[in-house]
């Protein structure tokens, strides 16, 4: 009986690998295989197609030499400064109201959480046109009486960048709100009733005893924001598809024009293998404590 | 026991937040807004007014253009086919990453083999990297596989690439289950898939939820794939809406890109505010843990 109970184990540890196997070997070949793959063809002078011609880190050298590659990493920067600075402010304010309002986040998560939910195709339609001077929010102050009101920053290439942040934050920060919410319902409120007991103020009491308790939150957001930062792409195509000129500019947008439309693949893969190289800096710690703490 | 209980905050002060978070709702809602009121004004009234008012004639005349005879690429078309091209790939790949993902994901909570914890780690990596790292290896792919262009091969690559996201939600769900209900059906006899269908099955009806919506959303809003790999007979419905919005010959008709807009998004939104509950579990479970 016994026996046959262990060979039956077995068995079931043979049908659990197998189980699990399509989804292994398709993440080998498709993440990993494929990496492997961009990184060789950054050494090679593919054009428009993949070849396999060795050119050693000619690639790099030639991007890092591009006024356009410097552009989008400036850019890049100054997006992703202001996109995960202004996303973790707003959505802790949000969380710490919709916290304090046990009523009425039936009403309002749904409501800040939304852009979640739909394309940034569609989010960035409407910021196009709501942000376009000939008809957007211009006109709409020009028609409530402000007539020397003037907005044209994307359609200004000193500022177009601004307007991607605008937009990416509304989209984001109904997220970060909800992260962030999590992490004040989990503060033991012993903490807090200390606190209240020395009669500190509400606002000391966030500063001093509440969002220093966030700090996991903060992880998770901060990692969060900065992978979504790196990756973002969608929404500069539809809202300014890069422009006006080179104004906004992202290592994603500078990737897919180098590798599919200027037919400079192997410098489009050495710009691929560069963003790469950053997200991993970002998530690699981050997943390796996670799953620790997981384990745990 | 809440923070709010704990502070008691004075009446004052709870107003002044309730006006607060009233007046970021206005500041959330004005895009979605602007889409519905502009998509029923005709023309004039957008350009020669203010974008925020209500229509003065408001038709549907726009919706019908959008849906079926806006000029989307060379034909004029509408963004109907589109519609259903997006359908036709969101529905098999959401039910073959969810599928196989709830196979993953029991095996590694319930399993315990050699490096089973990198092999996590590995295939987590995998739903985050900027896919930029592998669209010039796809494409290859898909061209020797003779799907470059179609809907099949969109559903491939999102099936994919979406593995990562249900590994993790069906195994983040199974690891609450106690590992004795397991054992006990072990040591009573039963197998692998009995174990799977008798007792994890029968609760897993919140995960396949969480998953079902996440991945369709994910896929319905995804643009890059759709963009990088479809044709004229598979892209999918955004990359249909950007061609409308940023075709730049013949007059911007701003109502048009409106209602074309929001019928790109009408399937995400209804399915949000329907089940928003797991929407935000597959929000927080992407962060790896809540």
């Amino acid at each position: 009986m016994r026996v046959k109970t262990k060979r039956r184990l077995r068995k079931d540890d043979l049908v659990a690998r197998s189980v699990l196997l399509p989804t292994v070997l398709l993440t080998m070949i498709f993440v990993y295989g494929f990496i492997a793959f961009t990184i060789y063809i950054s050494f090679t002078n593919s054009k428009i197609l993949p070849t396999f011609g060795w050119v050693g880190l000619q690639n790099y050298i030639k991007l890092f030499k591009l006024n356009h590659w410097h552009t989008a990493l400036k850019n890049m920067a100054i997006f992703a400064t202001l996109y995960i600075g202004i996303s973790t402010i707003l959505g802790l304010l949000l969380a710490i109201m919709i916290d304090l309002n046990k009523f009425s986040e039936r009403v309002f998560r749904p409501v800040y959480l939304y852009p979640m939910a739909i394309s940034f195709i569609v989010t960035g339609t409407a910021w196009k046109w709501f942000l376009d001077p000939g008809i957007g929010i211009e006109q709409i102050m020009h028609a409530w009486g402000f007539a020397s009101f003037h907005f044209d920053w994307i359609k200004n290439s000193d500022f177009a960048i601004y307007t991607i942040v605008i937009a990416a934050v509304w989209q984001v920060s109904g997220y970060i709100m909800v992260i962030f919410l999590a992490g004040l319902r989990a503060i033991p409120h012993e903490t807090i009733e200390s606190a209240v007991v020395d009669g500190a103020s509400v606002f000391t009491l966030y500063r001093k005893i509440i969002i220093p308790q966030l700090s996991a939150s903060f992880l998770s957001v901060f990692v969060i924001l900065g992978h979504m930062a790196i990756k973002s792409y969608d929404l500069v195509v539809a809202l300014t598809s890069g422009g006006p000129g080179r104004a906004t500019e992202l290592p994603s947008t500078f990737m897919y024009s180098y590798t599919f439309t200027r037919n400079q693949m192997g410098v489009g893969a050495a710009s691929a293998v560069f963003m790469l190289i950053v997200f991993g800096i970002i998530i690699i710690p981050y997943l390796k404590h996670q799953i620790k703490e997981d384990i745990s | 026991m809440t923070i709010k209980e704990t502070l008691k905050p004075n009446k004052a002060f709870e107003i002044a937040i309730v006006v607060l978070m009233i007046l970021f709702a206005v500041f959330f809602l004005i895009p979605l807004y602007l889409m519905i009121v502009n998509a029923f004004k005709p023309l004039s009234e957008i350009r020669g007014g203010n974008m925020l008012a209500l229509p003065i004639k408001a038709s549907f005349d726009h919706w019908k253009t959008a849906w079926a005879t806006a000029q989307i690429g060379v034909q004029a078309t509408g963004l109907r086919p589109y519609f259903f091209n997006s359908i036709k790939m969101v529905i098999p790949s959401v039910l073959i990453s969810t599928v196989m993902g709830s196979f993953s994901g029991f095996v590694l909570a319930k399993w315990r083999f050699k490096g089973d914890e990198l092999l996590f780690g590995l295939i987590l990596f995998g739903c985050f990297i900027p896919f930029q790292i592998v669209l010039i290896p796809t494409a290859k792919v898909l061209g020797i596989l003779n799907l470059a262009g179609s809907t099949t091969g969109l559903i491939l690559v999102h099936s994919v690439y979406g593995l990562g996201f249900t590994t993790l939600f069906f195994r983040n769900a199974y690891k609450t289950i106690p590992s004795e209900m397991v054992q006990a059906a072990q040591i009573d006899g039963s197998d692998f898939m009995g174990i799977f269908t008798r007792i994890i099955l029968p609760l897993s009806a919140p995960v396949f939820v969480v998953s079902i919506i996440w991945q369709t959303t994910n896929i319905w809003n995804d643009f890059l794939f759709g963009a990088s790999f479809g044709d004229a007979t598979s892209q999918p419905m955004t990359v249909a809406l950007n061609n409308l919005v940023s075709s730049s010959t013949g007059v911007k008709e701003y109502n048009v890109h409106f209602a074309g807009a929001l019928l790109a998004a009408i399937p995400t939104l209804t399915i949000y505010f329907v089940s928003g509950r797991y929407f935000v579990r597959g929000l927080t479970s992407g962060s790896v843990k809540g």
